[in-house]
């Protein structure tokens, strides 16, 4: 296999009670590679993330990172600490501030001490734009803001690749801009990314590639640009066709 | 009056023992397995269906019978601190559910272990939402403090029964002492609030738009 695959994802399956949701997904990730899932709703996209760091095993089907097999690892922890996650509703620890929510996975799972714990969660913050908020607490930072400390306590945790999973979708559409913007820069900088999105302007302008699901099955892979203006399935065209009035609709 | 402070050490260390046994309990009903589950909820519904004085004497009489004698105070504490485990039990569980689910996921995703993610993220804000009905339960176990005159100790209530029948003044003693009980609520109400307002978490709650 080639070592430049820093993801691969071979043959997944999940079931929810009678409710295949997953009927045999592969594909993988080069480092570097920024890809966005898009689909309809409940099509899967979410488990998909959710199986990679294995907060909700697959039932069939086997994840790589590097050489690791994540699914049958006897050290999930170690794992986890190499993907960072942004999840839609933010995840961010009420009790802590911006800062704080940063540097406790620098803490008490680097087992950095304080002061470089610090330096590195400012330097985070800053990459996102929020270093004079590093003191405010979630409670006190808009939705768009939450979202950026967010990322900063994935990135400070420094890991070799990072799953968004519908990052912006809580936010209204002024904010989504920020975070887009955040996320862009990311990958400008060569962070790998494995994005689930509904926002086509910026999938097609970010991804190296999009994967097209529907029904658990992936219908179609491709570069954006082929995908939007001359994709191999018809289904693919109808989906990114209404969404992409639809959002652009919205955004006037 | 010695008889008051039996009745704080009564219910401070009835207390503690309610929060030792109450916080792993809670823990175990919100990321125990089944076995775990059924296990604590029969102890609760037991807990919380046996009258106080009948769990006391089963723990002063009772126990004896079987070889085990206790002194009185431990006696005491056990059965009030037992039982609080049960009711100081449901409120922990009732706050970590309100703070867990996708904060807990947050921290697993960060590679933390479950239990240091209870203790460093959940955990801290779960003792602050539990802190009012802690009030609470401590001012009931304050004042069930007095069952144990039933088992001899001399508690607050039970001096002042000396006092009384010593000089015969019943409704005035007992107006003291009820004071007495009063005060000692007070106090804790304005312990705990104390705690509360210096470990709120700026934003949530009543100082919502005090931030710029």
């Amino acid at each position: 296999m080639s070592n430049n695959h820093l993801l691969r994802i071979e043959n997944l399956h999940k079931s929810f009670g009678n409710n295949e949701v997953l009927k045999g997904i592969s594909f993988h990730l080069n480092v570097g590679e920024t890809k966005v899932v898009v689909g309809p709703s409940g099509t899967g996209k979410s488990t998909i993330l959710n199986h990679i760091n294995m907060l909700v095993p697959p039932d069939q089907g086997h994840i790589y990172l590097e050489n690791v097999d994540v699914t049958t690892t006897t050290d999930i922890h170690k794992v986890r600490q190499e993907i960072g996650f942004v999840f839609q509703d933010f995840g961010l620890f009420n009790h802590l501030t911006a800062k704080g929510n940063v540097m406790i996975g620098l803490l008490r799972v680097k087992k950095m001490d304080k002061k470089e714990a610090e330096e590195l969660a400012l330097f985070e913050l800053e990459r996102v734009g929020l270093t004079e908020f590093a003191n405010s607490y979630p409670a006190q930072l808009s939705g768009g803001q939450k979202q950026r400390v967010g990322i900063a306590r994935a990135l400070a945790m420094q890991p070799k690749l990072i799953l968004f999973d519908e990052p912006t979708s809580a936010l209204d559409p002024e904010l989504t801009g920020e975070v887009l913007t955040v996320m862009r820069s990311l990958a400008d900088e060569g962070m790998t990314m494995l994005i689930v999105t509904h926002e086509m302007g910026f999938a097609r302008t970010v991804a190296d590639e999009m994967i097209f699901m529907e029904y658990g099955k992936i219908v179609e892979q491709a570069p954006p640009e082929k995908l939007f203006t001359n994709p191999e399935q018809k289904r693919t065209k109808e989906f990114l066709f209404k969404l992409t009035e639809l959002y652009s609709e919205g955004e006037k | 009056m010695e008889g008051a402070l039996v009745t704080v050490r009564l219910a401070i260390v009835s207390m503690l023992i309610g929060f030792i046994f109450g916080l792993p309990l809670a823990f175990g009903q919100v990321y125990g397995n089944k076995f775990i589950k059924g296990i604590i909820s029969i102890y609760e519904r037991i807990a919380r269906s046996i009258p106080l004085l009948v769990i006391l004497f089963l723990i002063f009489y009772g126990l004896p019978r079987m070889g085990i004698r206790l002194p009185e105070f431990l006696a005491a504490v056990l059965a009030l601190g037992l039982r609080s485990a049960a009711y100081q039990s449901q409120i922990y569980r009732g706050a970590i559910q309100s703070v867990s689910g996708s904060q807990m996921r947050a921290a697993l995703s960060m590679g933390m272990k479950k239990f240091t993610a209870f203790f460093y993220v959940i955990l801290p804000q779960a003792v602050r939402i539990a802190i009012p009905p802690i009030g609470n339960e401590s001012a009931i176990l304050l004042k069930d403090t007095s069952v144990v005159y039933a088992i001899g100790m001399s508690e607050l209530l039970r001096q002042g029964f000396y006092i009384f029948t010593n000089n015969g003044e019943a409704t005035t003693i007992l107006l003291a002492v009820a004071l007495i009980y009063y005060i000692l609520t007070m106090i804790i109400n304005k312990l705990l609030s104390l705690f509360e307002k210096k470990y709120k978490i700026p934003g949530i709650g009543i100082e919502v738009g005090v931030n710029e």
